[in-house]
């Protein structure tokens, strides 16, 4: 069964179409990769999809259920995280308090015992903490755990957020970008931990500029050109796709690489 | 890690009120410390407010009115005892921030700002108006609650000053703990979330709208409370302590002395409690120095007083 399908979604923005009838699914542990050139709408297609933009047409379904329109916080109930290409961290929090926000919904209780510190909030913290511990360790950046997130550098950044995403403990993860802006050594890290998420059975839907990384990894791509997709399939298919070559990796192939590493 | 900074806090301030009154010139100096206190714990609920939910009230005071005046009338036409009056006047503003919270907190900015605006004005406008009621501008007296005589059976020799200094301290202490046990729990770390970012706390599951309006009614809670021991205290009250500079009061109380920092709130509402009469010196020209000193630490020391001078110290240890 298809984890997340979506289904000739589109959106405008006062009149300009900025995605138009876009379609496709992603299963329990595949690797689906959104690619196409700057401002092919990728992002915007996951604003939709993660519930931040309010599409104009189509639906999004999400383990059968039809979710369009859903709020953010819903969606994370539902098990879909994500991160972001212009990263969305808490500044003012240390980098281990940004992955415990991330366990929000596992350790929420009452408001009267989170005032009083009632010993249920304490295990409950306890918990978080010894999860949050873990997937810092797993991203390398549990020796920065007591640092304000503020005083990172770029990649590590990128790294923080996965981690945050992680620890909602999704069925399906939404990299916007994930790579951008990390040295070939990180990327090749990120590389790892994207299959081995998905090994462990998380669906991924990723948005990359890192051809290399792209081709590598993904089950299945969906190429988006001025918002509509203009070809889908295997890296096999989709890399001799004469259309997708003239509108990505041919003019801009070199560019797009070039931007990102 | 986070609770031994808890207990930290707490003791400094705890010492600090069992210490200042051996400093006191004269038993005046109580009432200042109790005044201190009370504008201390509403700026502790400003601290949640703005602090760690990052919203804007220029309203609160209206809060406090509410708890203020529940003190004066709820005895008085009810025939409710002072303390459970300053419940009941917890759970009216407790009830009426959850109400107008709800639609005003889908404002950001300045819009939020000028709507909790209105949300003061009516309230000291209605206290104002309401003559039959609340005797108008010249405002009313509060029945006095009887503490001291309780305190006098138990053999406690106490004055009026001694009297609402403890209890303001004790009042502010919890209010401390409370707001520092938050500060590290789940739903603060939310609030605290939110404030960095709406989206992404949005994708890790915060119910933004929800986590913003506990904020707010958390902090009218204290403001509530701190408007009732003020009346409490002085045995009387006017519309003023709902009105509009009492709200600026509060927001700048919280933002001079460090507007994330339980104990930097406390710190700005000392000085700009006691500034004012020090500044009684420059004679005609106090609001004038009063104004500069505000300026001048804004410019200097933009995150507030104790968060800034903190950093430094820091910066000097490495």
């Amino acid at each position: 069964m298809n984890l997340l399908e979506v289904k000739g979604l589109g959106i405008s923005f006062g009149g300009l179409k900025a995605v138009d009838d876009v379609s496709f699914a992603v299963k329990p542990g595949e690797i689906v990769s959104v690619i196409g050139p700057n401002g092919a709408g990728k992002t915007t297609l996951f604003n939709m999809i993660s519930g931040i933009y309010l599409p104009s047409r189509g639906s999004v379904t999400l383990k059968g259920q039809d979710v369009t329109g859903t709020a953010p916080h819903k969606l994370a109930e539902m098990g879909l995280s994500r991160t972001f290409q212009n990263l969305q961290v808490f500044q003012e929090m240390t980098v281990l308090e940004n992955v415990l926000a991330g366990y929000h919904l596992r350790v929420r209780g009452s408001i009267l015992a989170d005032l009083l510190s009632l010993p249920s909030m304490r295990r409950r913290a306890a918990t978080a903490r010894e999860g949050a511990q873990a997937l810092l360790t797993r991203v390398r950046l549990d020796k920065a755990a007591g640092q304000e997130a503020g005083s990172l550098s770029y990649g590590a950044l990128k790294r923080l957020e996965i981690a945050r995403a992680l620890a909602l403990n999704p069925s399906i993860l939404l990299l916007d970008e994930p790579a951008a802006g990390c040295n070939a050594v990180e990327t090749e890290e990120i590389d790892h931990l994207i299959a081995e998420l998905a090994a462990s059975g998380i669906a991924i839907l990723l948005v990359e500029h890192d051809m290399k990384l792209v081709m590598r990894i993904s089950n299945h791509i969906v190429v988006l050109d001025h918002g509509e997709k203009i070809a889908e399939g295997d890296p096999v298919t989709v890399s001799r796709n004469p259309q997708v070559i003239a509108a990505y990796l041919g003019a801009d192939h070199a560019e797009a690489t070039h931007a990102d590493s | 890690m986070g609770s031994r900074r808890k207990w930290i806090q707490l003791a400094v301030l705890a010492a600090l009120i069992i210490v200042l009154p051996f400093f006191f010139p004269s038993s005046y100096y109580y009432r200042v410390g109790a005044l201190i206190f009370v504008n201390a714990l509403a700026v502790v609920g400003m601290v949640i407010l703005i602090g760690y939910a990052g919203q804007i009230s220029l309203g609160h005071a209206g809060f406090a009115g509410i708890g203020a005046y529940a003190c004066a009338l709820a005895p008085e036409y009810l025939g409710l005892h002072p303390g459970l009056a300053l419940i009941l006047g917890a759970v009216t503003s407790g009830v009426l921030a959850l109400l107008i919270g709800r639609p005003i907190l889908r404002l950001k900015g300045y819009y939020l700002g000028v709507a909790t605006l209105g949300f003061g004005i009516l309230v000291s406008m209605v206290l104002t108006n309401e003559r039959a009621l609340t005797g108008g501008p010249d405002g009313m007296s509060v029945a006095d609650p009887g503490l001291r005589g309780m305190l006098r059976d138990l053999g406690w020799r106490l004055s009026v000053g001694e009297l609402w200094y403890g209890v303001s301290a004790i009042a502010l202490l919890i209010g401390a703990w409370v707001a520092l046990n938050l500060f590290d729990s789940p739903t603060g770390r939310a609030m605290r979330a939110l404030h960095g970012s709406e989206v992404a706390a949005s994708t890790v599951g915060v119910d933004v709208a929800r986590q913003k309006l506990r904020a707010f009614v958390i902090s009218a809670l204290y403001a509530s409370v701190s408007g009732s021991l003020l009346a409490l205290q002085n045995g009387f009250i006017t519309p003023d302590v709902a009105g509009f500079m009492h709200s600026i009061e509060m927001v700048t109380m919280a933002v001079l002395g460090g507007v994330g920092s339980v104990l930097g709130g406390t710190l700005g509402a000392a000085i700009l409690t006691t500034l004012p009469q020090v500044l009684t010196i420059f004679a005609e020209y106090e609001q004038l120095v009063l104004g500069a000193v505000m300026i001048l630490v804004m410019i200097f020391l933009p995150q507030g007083l104790l968060p800034s001078i903190a950093r430094r110290f820091r910066g000097r240890d490495e």
